[in-house]
């Protein structure tokens, strides 16, 4: 009988399987994810003296016009920012994915760049451009197109002008694998059978990147719903958003049981598109797997079909006729040229930051009317911004290896397991992505005021280890992807136990990915504003707070200064994560 | 088989022609001008190894590679420059091509949609292809559904259903196993024969080529080696690339000289060896070509060659002896069926007659 149970026993624990690695990062998320997340939508539903239950702060929140017509707005910036970015990102995407493939790495850097710099960074260089006395008025009334400036900030446009800017990169890298694992043959198969070039776009191309095109329409809408950086700085009064009214309701009101509706209204609004796109397209297109059958119900699919038919034949009389009117090349010329546009428009707000940076003028004013290193010095000798650099640098290295060695860990478990747990597991290490920040946020900064987090580097650690944990994950995951699991078998036969098999097989085969994991990481917590805005507190700054304290209150150089720094720093990382992924 | 059965047959306007084309990257030939007519109704395959330029004229008549010299003719009507989707042609590849997004019967639709065909017409047209493979209920299916063979029809289906002029299929049955390739052959010269295409197919496999083609054109080094039909090539190879290519041979490579009574002799290591029709000067080197079942053992022929067994491969119908020759050479026999097998390291003499044998100079 003993032998008999032995076995049994044995069998008991390894059920969950290699999961078991992913259990340090499911306790943590359960602690400061769910947690808090939860705890503030309890709150909204719980009077503040008595403990009660009460729809008191929902009616507060319907009743009042203003808070539905600023959810409004926010839906209406979001939806316009994901459908202007993913307008203007599928060509970018088009060509880079038409590319070679050497070429296409070294171009994605320039569309990477802009996606890992700071949207305090970003914000900043569009306030200087597009001010009164901004660089866009300038050069508009030195052309003698305008004689007084125009307004372009501080209403709407300003506003998308942003959050395209800021989303357009995510929706680039969101559809750009979609469109180059499209079979590149199918091209020609379909000129064989007598497609002309834009029935070969419109017919094959187009549907089969759809999976791309609306998980980047999903990711940049509910990333752009949590927004608060752009209109804030960018925007009016006529664009308050959501999330700061929320950071209104906890800083200045202290309000916590209404903000924790306000909270709970954003969250409702993100999973209810996140189960809106579900059911349309299916979540496996964000994961990249193929749907295992048709999704789609047959109407829509047979509308669709017809539809892009149309559109097919339509844009082939246009492309002939363009061709005949303006040769073939001029058509085959407007893809790049659109391309370089939309680098630029990426690119280049940034690095205008530069000759501010070094102006010798007491003002931002453009152009600089001599150059110097006059606030470089005064960053340099300021305790504030030294000391909120410090400890920036400081967190976000602490950061870079929590987040790794958890997610690392995750993702092995992950990789390795067959549990149906598998899928939930993977999509709650993901949920920090999807969960506006601004909730987690709030969430922790009452977590951490009862537990005497707040104002402390630990604090800080956690809420950006939070963040950083999808990243790191995805990083790994996407290197153990290539990774031959039979070399641990071979490793075994010759005589390694797990321990060494791990050490001396798998993580050194896998470092590229590790390495990424954490510069990634890193990156996320370098430049990080939300969590800081309300766990840093006093003269504990990081330096994303302070630039932000500073444009909130007047705009002056030393920020130009502290940009360039934050932004070299930030592409020296991710050059260097590039360099590493690749090798590996 | 008469002589007059591999000259193409020149009266009629061939339905393909393909004049002086070839291709260059840089000064690497990928093929060097080459002149080709296919007449309507035929089958013609290229053949040869990979690199051997078979592919690239095939992408070439198709429009899907722009030719650096020469022109293609379909028709008699110049396409060389007619963008790939005006050809009317059809392609069938070794990747199958499907479109991953529609269905099956979708697929077989759009080439007809690309044509402006009626919606009534061309649901009885796509039942009529789906039907003439064989696949009749699977029409709803996605091809990632389908077995690779299922797809591979279906990819027929739709190259079959517009009714092109000229079928150019590459490789198309590489990517299927041994089995079902064979089976699949068959399928093929069947939609041949039924439809009256012309096709041109592009193969590596030897076997294939010879169990399918009305002609072969067997390419070597960017350029055509021999055209003719399976059993003119098979029969007469023009060069040992061919003779080696096409079906096993046993290959003798030696000087002429001239014997004394005047007929030509080739003097190789296993001895001086008959040979019939050579034409030219009795002099240089030259090769003769015995294919394994004209060997015979006991040299009763009028070549014989001596040697000693050194390995027996039983392949089910038949049993290969191979025979360890002077200088190292080796000889391939096809043993006759009842007859007693020699053992391993029994010295045999081979032999065949002067006939059978294929004179290269």
């Amino acid at each position: 009988m003993t032998i008999a149970a032995l076995p049994l026993s044995r069998r008991r624990l390894p059920s969950l399987g290699p999961l078991w690695l992913a259990a340090p990062g499911l306790a943590f998320l359960a602690v400061f994810l769910l947690l808090p997340v939860l705890r503030l939508l309890s709150l909204s539903v719980e009077d503040a003296d008595t403990g009660a239950l009460t729809a008191h702060h929902y009616a507060r929140l319907v009743e009042a016009n203003v808070y539905l017509r600023v959810l409004g707005i926010t839906f209406r910036i979001a939806g316009l920012t994901a459908l202007l970015s993913v307008g203007l990102g599928y060509p970018l995407a088009y060509w880079l994915a038409r590319l070679p493939d050497s070429r296409r790495a070294r171009l994605t850097l320039l569309v990477l760049l802009p996606f890992w710099t700071s949207t305090l960074v970003k914000t900043f260089a569009w306030m200087i451009l597009l001010g009164r006395t901004g660089v866009v008025n300038a050069g508009l009334m030195a052309l003698g197109v305008t004689d007084r400036p125009l307004s372009l900030i501080n209403d709407e446009f300003g506003v998308l002008v942003g959050m395209v800017h800021a989303m357009l990169p995510l929706a680039v890298l969101t559809m750009l694998p979609v469109m180059t694992g499209i079979d590149a043959r199918l091209g020609p198969v379909a000129g064989t059978l007598g497609a002309a070039p834009a029935q070969r776009f419109w017919l094959i191309h187009f549907p089969l990147s759809m999976p791309g095109l609306a998980a980047a329409g999903l990711l940049t809408f509910i990333s752009a719903l949590g927004f608060f950086i752009v209109p804030a700085l960018l925007g009016g009064r006529q664009q308050t958003m959501l999330a700061q009214l929320i950071i209104t309701q906890i800083q200045d009101v202290l309000d916590w049981a209404f903000a924790g509706a306000l909270s709970a209204l954003l969250l409702v609004a993100t999973l209810l598109t996140c189960w809106l796109y579900d059911r349309l397209f299916g979540l496996s297109s964000l994961s990249g797997d193929a749907p295992g059958r048709s999704r789609a119900p047959g109407r829509t699919r047979v509308w669709g079909l017809a539809f892009l038919f149309h559109m097919a034949r339509f844009w082939t009389i246009i492309g002939e006729g363009l061709a005949r009117g303006a040769g073939p090349r001029f058509g085959r010329a407007l893809l790049p040229i659109y391309a370089g546009l939309a680098i630029a428009f990426l690119i280049l707000p940034t690095l205008a930051v530069l000759p501010m940076a070094f102006s010798s003028s007491s003002f931002l004013e453009f152009p600089p009317p001599g150059y110097g290193l006059r606030w470089f010095q005064t960053y340099f000798g300021s305790d504030v911004w030294i000391g909120a650099t410090v400890r920036s640098f400081g967190v976000a290295f602490a950061t870079a290896i929590l987040a790794t060695l958890i997610g690392g860990f995750a993702a092995l478990g992950l990789a390795r397991s067959r549990s149906r747990w598998r899928g939930a597991v993977f999509a709650l290490f993901l949920a920090p992505m999807i969960v506006p920040r601004i909730v987690l946020a709030v969430g922790l900064f009452y977590l951490f005021a009862q537990i005497g987090l707040v104002a402390s580097d630990v604090g800080l650690v956690i809420g950006h280890t939070l963040l950083a944990l999808p990243f790191a994950l995805v990083a790994v995951t996407a290197v153990l992807k290539g990774y031959d699991w039979r070399l641990d078998q071979v490793a075994a036969t010759l005589g390694a136990d797990r321990a060494r098999t791990l050490w001396h097989v798998t993580i050194p085969m896998v470092r590229g990915g590790i390495v990424a994991a954490l510069l990634f990481a890193f990156i996320t917590s370098f430049d990080e504003l939300t969590i800081a805005l309300f766990v840093s507190g006093g003269v504990k700054t990081t330096l994303p707070k302070q630039m932000w304290d500073d444009m909130i209150l007047q705009l002056n150089p030393t920020l130009a200064a502290v940009s360039v720094v934050i932004f070299v720093v930030i592409t020296l990382l991710l050059l260097a994560a590039e360099r590493f992924r690749r090798s590996a | 088989m008469p002589a007059a059965m591999s000259e193409p047959r020149l009266t009629a306007t061939p339905k393909l022609r393909v004049s002086g084309l070839g291709k260059s990257y840089g000064s690497t030939p990928a093929l060097k001008p080459t002149d080709l007519d296919v007449p309507k109704g035929e089958f013609l395959t290229l053949l040869g190894p990979s690199g051997s330029g078979k592919t690239t004229l095939l992408q070439m008549i198709c429009g899907l590679t722009e030719p650096t010299t020469g022109r293609v003719f379909i028709d008699d009507v110049d396409q060389t420059y007619t963008p790939v989707h005006r050809r009317d042609l059809g392609l069938v590849f070794q990747h199958y091509g499907l479109f991953p997004h529609l269905t099956v019967a979708e697929n077989i639709a759009f080439p007809l949609k690309m044509r402006g065909q009626a919606p009534t017409d061309l649901a009885r047209q796509v039942t009529t292809a789906l039907d003439m493979v064989q696949m009749g209920s699977l029409g709803t299916r996605f091809p990632r559904e389908l077995s690779g063979g299922q797809q591979q029809r279906v990819a027929l289906a739709r190259c079959f259903v517009y009714r092109p002029s000229v079928i150019l299929m590459d490789e198309p049955l590489g990517a299927l196993d041994k089995k079902l390739r064979e089976h699949m052959q068959l399928e093929i010269k069947r939609l041949h024969r039924e439809t009256g295409a012309t096709v041109v197919y592009v193969t590596h496999d030897q076997e294939e080529a010879l169990a399918m083609s009305d002609r072969i054109c067997l390419m070597n080094h960017a350029a055509v080696e021999q055209v003719g039909t399976p059993q003119d090539i098979y029969a007469r190879p023009r060069t040992a690339f061919a003779a080696d290519f096409i079906g096993l041979s046993n290959i003798f490579r030696g000087r002429v000289t001239r014997a004394s009574d005047g007929s030509a002799m080739l003097d190789t290591p296993q001895g001086l060896l008959c040979m019939d029709g050579l034409e030219g000067p009795a002099s240089g080197t030259a090769a003769l070509v015995v294919r394994p079942e004209q060997i015979a053992i006991g040299g009763d022929g009028q070549n014989s060659v001596a040697g000693t067994v050194a390995e027996m491969i039983y392949a089910g119908s038949e049993t290969r002896m191979i025979v360890a020759l002077r200088a190292g050479e080796r000889a391939i026999v096809r043993l006759r069926p009842g007859l007693r097998v020699p053992d391993l390291g029994e010295a045999v003499a081979i032999g065949w007659r002067t006939a059978d044998a294929v004179v290269i100079p």
